[in-house]
Formats: C-alpha cells, sequence, structure tokens
C-alpha cells in the first residue's frame, strides 16, 4: 500500500431527508481499516448531522446519530465545524454531540474531537488534504 | 494522471452520470489513466442492464457497459448502496435468495473498501453530484 494520505469526508446535508449523511458515514466507517489520516468537517445543514437529542421516531428511520460517538474508537479524532454554518442556524457547540477520542501519546487521556474553525480554516485544511469526499 | 471517478447519482434524473462519462472519455482520449469508477448512493442505478431508455435516448447504461469493454475500465457498484435499490449480480442474487439479477456488462459488485483503496491508488478522486 502507497504511503498514508489526508482524507476529509466534507459533510454538508441534514442527517435525514437523503441518505447522503448516512452513507457518507459507512465510507468513513469502511475506510477506517485503511488506516489513513482522516478528518471530518460539516458545513452548511450537515452540522444538523452532529446534533444532540436526534428523535427520529416521527420519521420512521434509523437515528444514527450514536454513532458518531464511536468514530473515537474508529481512531476518528479531527472532527472540523464550520463556524459560519453554525451561526447561520442558532447553534453553537454545545448544541452539539459531545464526541471525544483517546489520545494515545497522552496516556489515553480522553480530548474533545471537535474543533469549530471558521470557513477561511476549513477551505486550508481542503487545501492541505490529498482526498475530499464530498457528500 | 491515474484518477479514481465516484458518480453519486442515477441516469436521466440527474447530469451526473453522463457528466462522468463526458469526463472518463475525454481523460481516456487526453493519456490520463482511469484506475476505477465507483457508483454509490443512487449511482448504483447505472448498473441494471433492464435500462430501457426510449430509442432517441441516450442509453447510458450501455454507454458505461461499452466504454468499459473497449478501456477495460474497473466499474464497481457498491454492495450495501445496491442491496438497498435492488442492483443485483449472480453473487448476490444466490446470497439474498433473489429470483433473478439485473447487473449490466462490465460492472462488479463490491464493498465500500474499493473507493478508499481507490482514493489511495489514484492521484486525483473526482466526484459527481450535487
Amino acid at each position: 500500500m502507497s504511503d498514508i494520505k489526508n482524507f476529509l469526508y466534507l459533510n454538508r446535508r441534514a442527517p435525514y431527508g437523503t441518505v447522503y449523511a448516512w452513507e457518507s458515514l459507512e465510507v468513513v466507517l469502511i475506510g477506517a481499516a485503511f488506516e489513513q489520516d482522516v478528518s471530518l468537517a460539516f458545513v452548511d445543514d450537515g452540522v444538523y448531522q452532529i446534533m444532540k437529542g436526534q428523535d427520529t421516531s416521527g420519521l420512521g428511520i434509523k437515528n444514527f446519530s450514536p454513532t458518531y460517538s464511536a468514530l473515537g474508537d474508529y481512531d476518528v479524532q479531527k472532527i472540523y465545524v464550520e463556524k459560519e454554518s453554525l451561526d447561520a442556524r442558532g447553534l453553537t457547540v454545545e448544541d452539539l454531540l459531545d464526541l471525544k477520542y483517546e489520545d494515545e501519546d497522552d496516556d489515553w487521556a480522553e480530548k474533545d474531537s471537535i474543533k469549530v474553525v471558521s470557513a477561511e480554516e476549513l477551505a486550508k485544511l481542503m487545501d492541505e488534504s490529498d482526498v475530499v469526499l464530498s457528500f | 494522471m491515474k484518477f479514481v471517478i465516484q458518480v453519486n447519482e442515477g441516469p436521466y434524473n440527474h447530469e451526473a452520470s453522463t457528466s462522468a462519462l463526458n469526463f472518463v472519455r475525454a481523460a481516456l482520449d487526453a493519456g490520463h489513466e482511469v484506475f476505477r469508477v465507483f457508483f454509490y448512493h443512487d449511482g448504483v442505478n447505472n448498473s441494471t442492464r433492464y435500462t430501457t431508455p426510449p430509442q432517441d435516448d441516450l442509453h447510458i447504461v450501455n454507454t458505461w457497459s461499452e466504454l468499459a469493454s473497449k478501456h477495460d475500465l474497473d466499474l464497481v457498484v457498491c454492495v450495501a448502496a445496491a442491496q438497498r435499490r435492488g442492483i443485483v449480480d449472480e453473487g448476490e442474487q444466490e446470497r439474498n435468495g433473489k429470483d433473478g439479477n439485473n447487473i449490466a456488462p462490465g460492472f462488479r459488485i463490491s464493498g465500500l473498501g474499493q473507493l478508499v483503496e481507490g482514493c489511495i491508488q489514484a492521484d486525483r478522486l473526482m466526484v459527481f453530484g450535487d
């Protein structure tokens, strides 16, 4: 296998209404086996994917948001959320799931995975990524 | 350059598949390599041989099949997305006890790992969809 690449999964759509969010998460989970450098970013309505307190009982489809909490176990430690997208929707980081990972370089200390970044910072992250998978 | 292509939308409803076809043809004509084309989301609907458009419409499925045969392209359909949408090859037919299969020539059903592996092997991923 070639060298490790930087993968950025860009999530742009609301969690329900279309299948993109769930099928994006499926790629992330499968892709974890390839031991690449993985980041997730949530922009636009994509920020709703990682909101706390999701209840899909009225929709008749599965609430897959608990799966995001497992990402730390899949070695996904970098989750970026665009500040402008949160602001435009009246949301703050407090409205989002409390996503954590264990830092093996720091005695497995539990750390926050989510980092709120500006659109400009996110553009730089995309530019620096080898592969951008956009959903 | 070595490309991997991802097609996220089905034929006819959305231009993504025809744009991908045009891109693949242009890339090959220009001497580039297409490592793999991966069909995901409703993009898996590009792979059913039961597709029967009116005669004066572009037959998108056959065009993919012909292009694959001419250039030895690897057309991979995501198994999880295919199962949700009723795209079946012989193996899936047997595994899931279906009464038939509908995969078009030149396509094969496989896992999402094929997309990730393609991204690792290729120089660039091109995504076609919204």
